[in-house]
């Protein structure tokens, strides 16, 4: 932050807004951790655990609503500290929606138990998820001090989960192709694969309210996207996958 | 407000304006366009010239000894301090609405029609009682009024008296009004009608209005203008000024963080 505030309560209250989205990023990304080392090593306990944990980020977005709505009143923000409020605000609202994919990947975790395992495809997922989480560490970097370089290189990243999350969906549907038994898991694992491209999503999202709470402005130019999983088709005997 | 709005006429314009107090500078190099019908703020902490300045464009800075203006102020296109310029006039063209509420010693009726009968705009009673009952209308205070104009100016509320005073300035067909801190003196309620009322009026008038409050700067202005130290720091419109300033000493002003 600039300078302090005349008023220093009013310090103290922005200061407490940034630790509790800290503390959510931080809970996110060890959520998104978890269910995807669940889903590798097959760990009912691990995912059991996120999707009980899922309860504490909610409550952590509803904690900074409550001290938005507040400060909006009382406060009444003005330029920078009116762009931290609303980043505030929207930031924890895509936190809450990444525990809400991780959620999901464990819950679908505890059904894949249940089915054979696919080739190399969780192998894919945990690389998409190591790249995601590490998004998510750098993208609270970026907002902890106010780095637009960094946030840019978050927005850039996404782009490699894009990429896996379409060559993952080739291989699962070749899979499904090969042995109609597959296709339960591998219906099961395109979601949780899924779940992670959209995490990139929200993870970039942040990205770009990092950029607008330093800069004062939108970024510039579209978002990079190379997700092609949407115009895939695999015909039967196509063997380039 | 879009900024293609702002290439509207110009109204008053400022260059190079410098004012002293004997010898203290009271402002340094202000350069200020101020766009017509519409309302301009000029705010910044206590000393930092804003008075100073609003006062520079009816030359009221005229009856303080030792304060001299230097650099150019036109009103469309003509020097205000030019040796051929009525400063009564001036005054006439350009209106002023004080922070506390003026009234003069006279009747709600007098009040108004003060201005008009010295300046010879009524050839008769009715035409006067028109120009009287317009301008209250326009205040927004004749539903309060109409029952009472002989009633002194002085026995209104303090909202009332400020309405009065608005209505006589209009009264006399300004093309600006400049109002330092209008409403410093009112409370929430009365405080709200003026800030209706100001909006209404810059259909007709170009309005500059000094306001230490920075929340009545961003709901009733469209452009703001933010001094410091005597000097014009930054000015664009209102919702840049107040979301994305672009001046560090803006935002530390409007954040509180400088007083």
């Amino acid at each position: 932050m600039v300078s302090g505030h005349i008023v220093k309560s009013f310090d103290d209250d922005l200061n407490h807004l940034v630790s509790t989205i800290s503390e959510m990023a931080g809970l996110a990304e060890r959520q998104l951790a978890d269910s995807i080392s669940a889903m590798s090593r097959r760990d009912e306990q691990l995912a059991a655990n996120v999707i009980e944990q899922d309860k504490r980020l909610d409550d952590l977005e509803a904690d900074i609503d409550a001290q938005v709505v507040r400060m909006l009143a009382l406060r009444q923000p003005q330029a920078l500290d009116l762009r931290a409020v609303l980043v505030a605000l929207k930031i924890s609202s895509d936190l809450e929606r990444v525990g809400d994919y991780a959620k999901n990947v464990a819950k679908r975790t505890l059904t894949l138990m249940q089915a054979p395992v696919i080739g190399q495809a969780t192998s894919t997922i945990v690389r998409m998820g190591s790249i995601v989480g590490g998004m998510i560490s750098n993208v609270v970097d970026a907002y902890l001090n106010a780095d637009v370089v960094k946030a840019q290189e978050v927005r850039a990243r996404d782009l490699d989960v894009d990429q896996l999350h379409s060559s993952l969906f080739r291989e699962l549907l070749t899979y499904m192709m090969e042995d109609p038994r597959n296709i339960t898991a591998c219906t099961h694992l395109l979601f949780i694969a899924k779940n992670i491209e959209r995490i990139g999503d929200h993870v970039t999202n942040i990205a770009e309210n990092v950029h607008f709470l330093v800069a004062g402005e939108n970024i510039a130019g579209d978002r990079p996207k190379n997700d092609l999983s949407s115009s895939t088709i695999i015909t039967v005997g196509d063997k380039t996958a | 407000m879009p900024e293609s709005r702002i290439n509207l006429h110009v109204k008053a314009l400022a260059r190079a304006v410098n004012v002293f107090y004997g010898e203290k500078q009271a402002l340094s190099g202000i350069n200020l366009d101020i766009p017509e019908n519409h309302v301009t703020a000029l705010i910044g902490p206590s000393g930092c010239g804003k008075s100073t300045f609003l006062r520079c464009l009816n030359r009221m800075n005229d009856i303080i000894d030792g304060c001299r203006v230097e650099g150019s102020i036109t009103i469309d296109g003509a020097d205000i301090y030019s040796k051929e310029q009525d400063v009564v006039q001036l005054r006439a063209r350009v209106g002023m609405v004080f922070q506390k509420p003026n009234p003069f010693p006279k009747s709600i009726y007098e009040n108004v029609a003060y201005g008009p009968r010295i300046h010879g705009m009524a050839a008769n009673k009715k035409q006067l009682d028109d120009i009287v009952i317009d301008s209250l209308t326009r205040a927004g205070l004749i539903n309060e009024v109409n029952d009472r104009l002989d009633a002194p100016g002085t026995s209104l509320s303090g909202g009332q008296q400020q309405r009065l005073c608005i209505a006589r300035a209009i009264a006399v067909r300004p093309e600006m009004i400049l109002m330092d801190e209008p409403c410093s003196a009112l409370d929430p309620i009365a405080t709200a009608r003026i800030e209706e009322l100001i909006d209404e009026l810059r259909d007709n008038f170009t309005i500059v209005i000094v306001t230490h409050s920075m929340q009545q700067a961003a709901r009733v202005s469209q452009r703001t203008a933010f001094f410091h130290l005597g000097e014009l720091v930054e000015t664009g419109a209102t919702e840049q000024i107040f979301t994305n300033p672009r001046d560090s000493r803006t935002q530390a002003y409007i954040t509180g963080r400088i007083g």
